[in-house]
């Protein structure tokens, strides 16, 4: 099987051609694999954000090549990079970033209004076990204000699988979170990678949640310092 | 467009009062538009008919004569003295009526023999226009029976109706007789049959009406009239209907526009004032809704961010935002035509004639209302492109950070 996405070189500089170009990212290159299941650490500044939102393609790179399920996408228009992203992406935030406007199960199932035009039963039926499967079957008419901080996440795990992307990029997913309810958000990623074979990028600061991952890539100033598997 | 239809009403509804607010200026304005559209033709034509009193909208008269010179060439420098006008009645009076009739836009035809005259009574002499004319047919076209404020409507040989100020200057009433007589005839003795009250003191002393054929007689018009009078469908449309009539009739067609360019030129400043007022209020209402729109964009940046993120287009974002314009433009709307029918309604009841009736009336207007739901929404939307371009070109990635 080939790899889900594939980096080559990949450089990011910001204020490109200008006095105060400042480039953050020098000649990254990896890849990930179907069912993988990796983190991605570093300090501050080290520049994983910036990498995450290149692999989500809510940036380009300023040079090197990426492919998306063999493809490349470095250049690719606004348009196929968010087709890419709606069929292919899953992403969970640090801060939750649910809709307000919109109840649990509303926002579970944007995703599939998105794609199909319309809510289908089916997509509904999908929210539905998604929500269940976070255990959140009780609170899903409930509005985001309404759910703890902890909830609040797992209803965007819940949003990111709706369409059962390939790739899931998660962004510090338990960085806001009490050790408890981070440790749960964090066996539901391991489960979930576990059970449906969805691979997982986590960018954490938790050293704890870092030691239980397959595989570890480790960023320091705009480059990838260590790479290697791991035993769980 | 499941999904910007939920969107958009979705954050409309998140916006609360400001939502709330914008709606509400919108509704102020639009109603005080459909207002102003509503009632400014029925004040008019009321403002028309009050002024013009039993002036016909549009009247047919032969041709005046005029005095060719004989002699031409280029050193003729003749001297012309312009010719009296005499009274002439309207050739093949008879079939141009039925003609008239029968072109669409005209509503009623009205033959009119008029000429001058002298009211007597003992002493005084009082000079009167002679008219002569159909009772049903000149109601018709003027709704004269609406001003006979006493006695009946009829007019038999001897018969005559005059105005009230008139039968006060000759001290009688109502089945008094008086003397009327023309430069043609001595005239003879006539019953008041009825009074009228034009509501103009001049218009009240001018005219002593009198059936066709008496009218004939004394004016030696035997069997012709002076003029035909007539009454359109559209006010407004007269005078191109007269040019067209004109055209096809060896006729003087003039319309109520020609004969009074004063009240023609006053209502077509009060129609281009109301006019700039619509549109500074239509543009207020758009200004509003772009601003509002504006700081949404603002608010609502992280929620687009997570929008696009999650996989949804620029497109998709413009016209979840454009729609959001569209939805303020057609609520307003919707309130605003309810608003404007109760602001005509009420205002009615307090705007009233000299004589106590009321200038206009509350109408239910089925087309106005239309066009302003409609207008509303494309002006909603076309205020909301500027934002919702905002919204479609936010980058993502900064947005999420917010």
């Amino acid at each position: 099987m080939s790899a889900v996405i594939e980096l080559a070189g990949i450089r990011k500089t910001y204020n490109e051609g200008t006095a105060i170009a400042n480039e953050v990212l020098h000649g990254i290159g990896f890849a990930i694999q179907p069912g993988e299941f990796a983190c991605l650490i570093g300090p501050s500044g080290s520049g994983k954000s910036t990498l995450l939102n290149l692999i989500g393609l809510l940036e380009k790179p300023s040079g090197g090549s990426y492919r998306l399920n063999g493809k490349a996408i470095q250049e690719a228009d606004d348009n196929t990079r968010t087709r890419a992203r709606l069929e292919t992406l899953g992403f969970v935030f640090q801060f939750h970033h649910l809709l307000p406007a919109f109840s649990a199960l509303e926002n579970v199932m944007l995703p599939g209004l998105m794609l199909h035009g319309e809510i289908t039963r089916e997509v509904r039926a999908t929210a539905i076990r998604l929500l269940t499967a976070v255990g959140l079957a009780d609170a899903m008419h409930k509005p985001p204000n309404q759910l703890s901080g902890g909830m609040q996440q797992r209803v965007a795990i819940a949003r990111a699988l709706a369409l059962t992307p390939q790739l899931v990029l998660a962004d510090e997913p338990t960085g806001n979170l009490d050790t408890h309810s981070a440790d749960e958000v964090f066996a539901l990623m391991r489960d979930i990678n576990k059970t449906q074979g969805t691979a997982f990028l986590i960018v954490t600061h938790d050293p704890r949640l870092a030691a239980r991952c397959d595989r570890v890539i480790e960023m320091r100033d705009g480059t990838i310092v260590a790479d290697a598997p791991q035993a769980v | 467009m499941r999904f910007e239809w939920t969107v958009a009403v979705r954050f409309l509804r998140e916006g609360g009062l400001q939502t709330l607010m914008i709606v509400a200026g919108a509704a102020a304005g639009i109603s005080v538009i459909v207002f102003m559209t509503g009632f400014l033709g029925d004040l008019q034509a009321d403002l028309i008919r009050r002024t013009l009193g039993v002036q016909a909208n549009i009247i047919v008269r032969p041709a005046e004569e005029v005095a060719r010179p004989l002699r031409e060439g280029r050193d003729a420098l003749p001297q012309v003295q312009a010719r009296v006008q005499r009274l002439r009645s309207v050739d093949q009076w008879q079939a141009l009526r039925q003609r008239l009739e029968n072109t669409p836009g005209i509503r009623a035809v009205s033959p009119i023999a008029a000429g001058p005259g002298l009211m007597t009574r003992g002493d005084t002499n009082k000079s009167v226009t002679v008219t002569g004319m159909v009772p049903e047919l000149y109601a018709a076209v003027t709704r004269f029976n609406e001003k006979i404020v006493a006695g009946e409507y009829r007019l038999s040989p001897g018969d005559t109706i005059i105005g009230t100020d008139l039968a006060r200057d000759l001290g009688v009433g109502v089945g008094d007789k008086v003397r009327l007589s023309t430069p043609t005839s001595p005239g003879d003795a006539y019953q008041i049959r009825a009074i009228y009250d034009l509501g103009q003191r001049t218009h009240n002393r001018a005219f002593a009406y009198v059936s066709l054929p008496t009218a004939q007689a004394l004016l030696d018009l035997p069997g012709g009239i002076s003029s035909l009078e007539l009454s359109v469908d559209d006010l407004f449309g007269a005078d191109r209907l007269a040019q067209q009539l004109q055209e096809t009739t060896a006729h003087e067609v003039e319309s109520w526009m020609r004969a009074n360019p004063q009240l023609r030129t006053a209502l077509g400043n009060q129609t281009i004032m109301t006019l700039l007022i619509r549109f500074f209020l239509a543009l207020v209402v758009a200004i509003g809704v772009a601003s509002v729109l504006v700081v949404s964009v603002v608010q609502k940046t992280r929620e687009i961010g997570i929008l696009r993120a999650m996989g949804a287009s620029r497109a998709r974002i413009l016209r979840v935002f454009l729609l959001q314009g569209a939805l303020i433009g057609l609520v307003g709307a919707a309130l605003g035509c309810i608003g404007g029918y109760t602001l005509t309604a009420v205002m009615s009841q307090f705007v009233r004639a000299e004589d106590g009736t009321q200038l206009f009336a509350a109408q239910w207007n089925g087309t106005l209302y239309l066009f302003t739901l409609i207008g509303a929404s494309v002006l909603g939307l076309a205020a909301a492109i500027m934002p919702a371009r905002r919204a479609a070109r936010l980058d993502p990635a900064q947005a999420i950070r917010i």
